[in-house]
């Protein structure tokens, strides 16, 4: 996966959690707690979906990295760049 | 074949516990006994009319975009948008006493005005409370001692008929104690009901409860209906397996119980002895209920509310009646006074009164019809001393009491809001065995659905390693 295609995979999964939201214009740099109100049930969502689709296992100590888009990216593309973005 | 989760009851905590764990893969069956879901918030069917039974609005409602809001929480955990709820707002409610009257809507201001107009010496009192609520965690999972609320409200309003009159509506529509609340159940209703307030959805519960079993089995969950567990087999505090009545057998590594805690424990094997020998536990408080099909609008007969608390005696008294009903309080509702964008096809007025599940339950059959006419003209008589007659415009009526919901929905004494003892973090004597629904203690259409959400986050999804059984 791109780095591009790392910031999709984790707007698809925020745009499945929260269908009232507008996930087109959430900025990278802005904590997504900010952006969308997410609170830590949210959290434990983005983290079951990685699992689920991905097979990626974020554990609890790494929650922190998930604190914005940017980071989320950061923290992703070394564990999903062997990984083919779902259609 | 083996589940990774089985379900008891395919009520909103059950269903929604089960959307849960399937869109997380997991390989989860629900069991209910009945033909109908729904358990305590469901519909019937009569001379082609859907009767909502349980459901009179639901309360918390927030509106779009609210996100941190316990009904915002509910849409996103399941996955919903907020349109999908079809929700529409309550015109106006009040709480009604012999010489005093409290509007309110879901905007809070108007039930501070009506505070500070009728009862003015005690608004500064009620503002404390309330700020006091605000910041009070009332949806912590971890248990406390039991708080009294007349000890608290004690401390903030001097006028008995005020703290009457805002106990009224928050122990019809949720207190499984009588004449006392725990002060955590009162803060959850003060703000469901107060602070965020009534909508309906158009279609009634029988289009919520579609929507979430439509949801449950697109994601792959399986429903069993007409199955009712007869025994829960454990061996050392691990649950093993499930008998049904037909004597099928049914495997899982978790089992979630919507049924109610004694209701659950009743039926373990081994027997949990030391709680089920508690039944002072069990739910006492019920209701009998009697719909009236009218042959017009509510408002052309002069009921302009949606929800109508009232007391037309001198105290309130929440607690089991010394009669088969109390009549001298309920709870009026008029499914029509919400603000829906088509007015509904037909008028109805559902009233609900106190009862008493015991004095019901020891009549013989042919009293037992004969008493539900007798009572419900009670009801009536003494309810129009305040409010119009409507009653030749009725077209069609029907009342259920406290057997009525027993036979239904299994739960003892008929009582809709469980034990006043609540399992908060919904664990049992057994590792493996949990709780949700009434007897977790999140109350209300939104509360019994996020009981199931967060007994099924807790318990299943979060765990971090497998049973090491």
């Amino acid at each position: 996966m791109t780095r591009d295609e790392v910031r999709q995979a984790v707007v698809n999964i925020l745009a499945d959690i929260a269908p009232d939201e507008d996930v087109s214009s959430i900025k990278d740099d802005v904590t997504l707690r900010e952006q969308m109100d997410l609170d830590s049930m949210d959290f434990l969502d983005i983290v079951m979906e990685l699992r689920k689709r991905f097979n990626v296992e974020v554990p609890e100590s790494d929650y922190q990295q998930l604190v914005s888009m940017a980071s989320c990216i950061q923290y992703l593309q070394p564990l999903l760049k062997d990984r083919q973005l779902a259609s | 074949m083996k589940y990774d989760v089985i379900i008891i009851g395919s009520g909103l905590s059950g269903l929604a516990a089960g959307i849960r764990l399937a869109m997380f893969n997991k390989k989860v069956l629900i069991v209910e006994k009945h033909t109908v879901v729904g358990g305590l918030n469901s519909f019937y069917t009569r001379k082609h009319r859907m009767i909502d039974v349980g459901l009179h609005a639901m309360t918390n409602y927030a509106p779009k975009g609210a996100r941190n809001t316990p009904l915002g929480k509910l849409l996103k955990q399941l996955r919903f948008s907020h349109d999908d709820f079809r929700l529409h707002e309550q015109e106006m409610s009040e709480i009604r006493f012999p010489d005093k009257c409290l509007r309110f809507t879901n905007d809070f201001e108007l039930l501070k005005q009506e505070v500070r107009e009728q009862f003015p010496d005690e608004i500064d009192g009620f503002m404390r409370l309330v700020a006091r609520m605000e910041s009070f965690d009332e949806l912590s999972l971890t248990t406390s001692e039991w708080t009294s609320a007349r000890d608290i409200l004690a401390g903030y309003i001097s006028d008995p008929v005020l703290i009457d009159m805002l106990f009224c509506p928050l122990m019809y529509y949720g207190n499984a104690s009588e004449r006392d609340m725990d002060f955590y159940q009162f803060v959850i209703m003060f703000k469901s009901i107060f602070m965020e307030g009534f909508a309906k959805p158009v279609g009634g519960m029988h289009y919520i409860l579609n929507l979430m079993v439509d949801r449950y089995k697109s994601l792959g969950g399986e429903l069993r209906m007409g199955a009712e567990v007869q025994s829960i087999n454990s061996a050392k505090g691990v649950f093993e397996s499930l008998t049904l009545a037909d004597g099928g057998q049914l495997k899982a590594d978790a089992v979630i119980s919507s049924m109610g805690r004694i209701e659950t424990f009743k039926r373990c094997e081994p027997a949990l002895a030391k709680e089920v020998s508690s039944e002072s536990s069990a739910g006492q408080v019920s209701f009998m209920e009697s719909l009236f099909a009218l042959d017009q609008e509510p408002k052309d007969l002069g009921y302009d509310r949606s929800i109508v608390f009232f007391c037309t005696g001198d105290r309130f008294r929440y607690e089991v009646p010394k009669d088969l009903i109390d009549i001298s309080s309920g709870v009026l509702c008029c499914p029509n006074n919400f603000k829906y964008p088509e007015p509904l096809t037909e008028g109805m007025i559902r009233l609900t009164n106190l009862a008493s599940f015991g004095l019901w339950d020891a009549l013989p059959r042919r009293d037992y019809i004969d008493a539900k006419k007798e009572w419900r003209t009670r009801a009536l008589e003494n309810l129009f001393t305040f409010f119009p007659d409507f009653r030749d415009s009725v077209v069609f009526l029907d009342s259920f009491t406290p057997k009525t919901i027993l036979k239904y929905t299994g739960h003892l004494n008929g009582a809709v809001y469980g034990s006043p003892v609540k399992a908060k973090d919904g664990t049992t004597p057994i590792r493996n065995l949990f709780i949700c629904g009434t007897d977790q203690g999140f109350l209300g259409i939104v509360g019994a659905t996020l009981s199931g959400i967060s007994m099924a986050n807790l318990h299943i999804l979060q765990k971090k390693v497998a049973p090491d059984a």
